[in-house]
C-alpha cells in the first residue's frame, strides 16, 4: 500500500483516537446485573473512622478524579463544649493524606462524605436537560455527553458533592462506583477501608446487613430538614456534623 | 483565600461575573418593556417621546441576555439540548422558553407592528441596499391602509397587554431559578422573584431614562420635561416598592436570625460589607431615592432636575448590578456548612474574566445605535409624508 505524506496526515489523527480507545478497553458487561432488584446506599459508621484517607485516595485512582477535586473526602470535627454548634473543622486536601496531629481540647472525630444519591435529588431536579438522573437502583449519575456544564446542579447540591472537571467540563461527583457493584463488587472507598467504617449497602436486599444496623443504631442522615432522601446513614453523627 | 472550613469543592465558585449579568441584563429587558407598556396600555401619554426608544432599548439588551449564558457554559455546543429535551422539573430549562416567547411573540411583534408603517415607507423612500433591508423588514406586507394601520394598532395593543404578564414572568423567572434552590438560604425564599422583579422595574425605567435624556442632548434636542419628570416619578414609587420589599426581607433574616445567620451576617459584614452596604444601599439606593424625593417635594429648576435624574439613574444602575452581584456572587461566597467562607477571584482577560464581561455590557448599546439608525424612534421627527408614488393597498 502506498502512502502520500498528506494521506498519511490525515490518518494519524484517527489512528490516536483508534489507538486510545484500544487502550481504554471494552467495559465489562454484566448481563446477570438488574437494576429493579437493587436500592443502593451506604452506611458510615463514624466510630470506626480513623481519618486515614485511603478512601479518599483509593477512589481518587479509581474514578480518575481531578487534583483539588473530590468525590468523597473525610473531614476532622473538634467540638468544643463552650459551643456545641459551631466546630472547628479541617479537611486538608480532602484528608487524602491523612491529618496532622493537632492538640485541641474537644470532642474530636472524623466524618467521610460523599453523594448521599438522594431518592429526591435537587441537583437532579435543576438539570435542565436531565443529564443528572438516578437509576432505577437508586444512583444518581451524570450523562457526561450530555451535560451542558451549566453547574446549576453544583448549586443544588446541599452537601457540596459536585464539581465542574476542569478536563472535561462537565458535572462530576461520586458515581457509587457503578461500574463496580454492578459486578457484584463493592466500591472502591469501601474496599479500601481498613477499619470497614464503610458498608456499601443493598436497601432492597432483605440479607443485607444493613436492615439489622439500621435497626438496632442510632443511624441518621445529613441535614434531614432538607428532605433530600439522602441514602447514605451515618452511625454516631453528632449533632454538630455539617 | 479561605476563612473557616468550606467544602472541598465549595472553595472555587461555580457561577462568575457572567452569571450577574445574566439577571441584570433580563432585567433592564424587563424593566424597559414595562415601561413602555405604561404609554400603550395604561395611556401614560407624557412618558410617550419615549415609547419607541423603550421598546427598541428591550430588544438590544434581550438579544445579549442569553449570551453571558452560553459563554459560561462548560458545553455551549450543547446548550440547544435545553429546547430539544428540555427537562420539565427544572427551573433553568424552561428559560430557553421563556425567553423565545418573550423576543418571538412579544417583542419583536410589537416593534414590527408599531414600525411597518415607517418600515413601508421606507423601503419605498431609501435606496440600495437601505431599501433592501426594509424591504426585507416588510415581510411582505405593504398594505397601510387605514383600515390596515387600525389592526396593527390594535393587535400592538393586544400584545402588549400580553406582553406585561411575559414581562413579569421573564423577570420573576429569573428570581425564581434563585430563590427556588433550597440548599442555598441566601438564596432560598419566596420574596426573590418579586424582589426581582421590582428591581428589574427600576433598572429598566432608569435605563430608558438615561438613553432619552443622553440621545436628546446627543441630537440637540431639546428634553421633554413632562416626560421624564413622569419617568423619574415612576421610578421613584417602583424604587420605593423594590427597597421596602429587600428591605422586609433582611428585617425578617434578622429577626428569624435562623442557623445560617450568623454566617449571612458575618458575610454582610465583612465580604460583602462595600458591595452590599456602601455600593447597594447607601450609594445605588438611599442617594438616588433622597434625590428623587428631592424633585418631589421642592420646586427645582428644569437644569437642575436633569443633572438630578442622571445621577439618580445613573446610581440607581449601579444599585442594581450592586444586587445582583450580592445574590449571584455572595451566595457562593460561604459554605453550605455555614462553618466558613471563600474568595472571589476574577480575572481580566479570561472566559469569564472581566474584559467579556465588560464587552458583554457595551454588546446592547452597539446593538442599540444599530437599531436606532434602522428605525429612528424619535418622536419629534415629522411623520414620513406618503409619496404619490407610494402603492396603497385597499384606498
Amino acid at each position: 500500500m502506498n502512502l502520500t505524506r498528506r494521506q498519511l496526515l490525515l490518518l494519524l489523527p484517527a489512528a490516536a483516537v483508534a489507538w486510545e480507545s484500544v487502550l481504554a478497553g471494552t467495559p465489562e458487561a454484566s448481563p446477570n446485573y438488574k437494576m429493579t432488584e437493587h436500592w443502593w446506599g451506604m452506611l458510615i459508621d463514624i466510630s470506626k473512622c480513623i481519618g486515614c484517607g485511603n478512601c479518599v485516595r483509593a477512589c481518587a485512582t479509581e474514578n480518575d478524579v481531578p487534583e483539588g477535586y473530590f468525590r468523597t473526602w473525610v473531614e476532622r470535627y473538634d467540638v468544643s463544649d463552650d459551643d456545641l454548634v459551631n466546630p472547628a473543622v479541617d479537611s486538608p486536601d480532602g484528608g487524602k493524606e491523612g491529618f496532622p496531629l493537632i492538640q485541641r481540647g474537644g470532642k474530636n472525630f472524623f466524618v467521610p462524605k460523599m453523594c448521599n444519591h438522594c431518592a429526591d435529588s435537587p441537583c437532579t431536579q435543576v438539570c435542565p436537560v436531565g443529564a443528572t438522573f438516578i437509576t432505577p437502583d437508586g444512583v444518581v449519575l451524570v450523562d457526561k455527553k450530555y451535560c451542558l456544564g451549566c453547574r446549576y446542579c453544583i448549586q443544588a447540591c446541599p452537601y457540596g458533592c459536585r464539581f465542574l472537571n476542569p478536563k472535561t467540563n462537565t458535572a462530576e461527583k461520586c458515581t457509587l462506583c457503578y461500574h463496580r457493584i454492578t459486578k457484584g463488587l463493592t466500591t472502591a472507598c469501601c474496599e479500601n477501608c481498613p477499619t470497614g467504617a464503610r458498608q456499601l449497602a443493598d436497601l432492597k436486599n432483605p440479607k443485607d446487613p444493613i436492615h439489622a444496623f439500621l435497626r438496632t443504631h442510632d443511624v441518621q442522615v445529613l441535614k434531614p430538614y432538607l428532605a433530600t432522601g439522602a441514602k447514605v446513614f451515618y452511625n454516631d453523627l453528632d449533632g454538630s456534623v455539617r | 483565600m479561605v476563612q473557616g472550613y468550606m467544602y472541598p469543592n465549595e472553595i472555587e465558585l461555580a457561577w462568575s461575573i457572567l452569571i450577574v449579568l445574566y439577571p441584570f441584563i433580563t432585567g433592564l429587558v424587563a424593566g424597559a418593556f414595562i415601561l413602555a407598556s405604561l404609554e400603550r396600555v395604561f395611556r401614560v401619554e407624557a412618558v410617550k417621546p419615549t415609547y419607541r426608544l423603550a421598546l427598541l432599548t428591550a430588544l438590544a439588551f434581550l438579544l445579549v441576555a442569553p449570551m453571558p449564558l452560553q459563554l459560561h457554559l462548560g458545553h455551549p455546543e450543547r446548550s440547544f439540548e435545553m429546547y430539544l429535551t428540555p427537562h420539565r422539573t427544572s427551573a433553568m430549562a424552561m428559560f430557553g422558553f421563556v425567553y423565545l416567547w418573550y423576543l418571538l411573540a412579544v417583542l419583536l411583534l410589537e416593534i414590527w407592528l408599531d414600525y411597518r408603517r415607517d418600515i413601508v415607507l421606507l423601503s419605498q423612500q431609501t435606496t440600495g441596499w437601505r431599501r433592501l433591508i426594509y424591504r426585507v423588514l416588510t415581510l411582505g406586507s405593504s398594505n397601510i391602509s387605514e383600515n390596515a394601520l387600525y389592526i396593527d394598532e390594535r393587535a400592538g395593543y393586544i400584545i402588549t397587554v400580553i406582553g406585561i404578564p411575559s414581562a413579569f414572568l421573564l423577570h420573576g423567572y429569573v428570581g425564581f431559578i434563585f430563590g427556588s434552590v433550597k440548599a442555598n438560604p441566601w438564596w432560598s425564599s419566596p420574596m426573590m422573584p418579586v424582589v426581582f422583579l421590582f428591581s428589574a422595574m427600576v433598572s429598566g425605567i432608569a435605563v430608558v431614562l438615561l438613553l432619552y435624556m443622553f440621545s436628546s442632548w446627543y441630537r440637540k434636542q431639546t428634553v421633554d420635561m413632562r416626560c421624564v419628570d413622569t419617568i423619574a416619578r415612576y421610578m421613584f414609587y417602583t424604587f420605593i416598592i423594590d427597597f421596602s420589599l429587600e428591605m422586609l426581607d433582611l428585617v425578617h433574616r434578622i429577626y428569624e436570625a435562623d442557623e445560617s445567620f450568623r454566617s449571612l451576617d458575618f458575610m454582610v459584614h465583612t465580604k460583602l460589607y462595600f458591595s452590599q452596604i456602601v455600593l447597594q444601599i447607601y450609594i445605588g439606593t438611599l442617594t438616588p431615592l433622597a434625590l428623587l424625593a428631592l424633585t418631589q417635594l421642592f420646586k427645582i429648576g428644569e437644569k437642575a432636575r436633569k443633572r438630578i435624574y442622571s445621577v439618580a439613574g445613573s446610581l440607581t444602575l449601579i444599585g442594581i448590578f450592586a444586587m445582583r452581584w450580592n445574590v449571584v456572587i455572595g451566595g457562593q461566597l460561604f459554605s453550605k456548612s455555614f462553618l466558613g467562607y471563600t474568595t472571589y477571584k476574577i480575572g481580566f482577560v479570561a472566559k469569564e474574566g472581566l474584559l467579556p464581561a465588560i464587552a458583554l455590557m457595551l454588546l446592547p448599546l452597539a446593538i442599540l445605535w444599530v437599531l436606532v439608525k434602522l428605525l429612528p424612534p424619535w418622536p419629534d421627527r415629522k411623520p414620513l409624508a406618503r409619496e404619490d408614488r407610494v402603492l396603497v393597498h385597499g384606498d
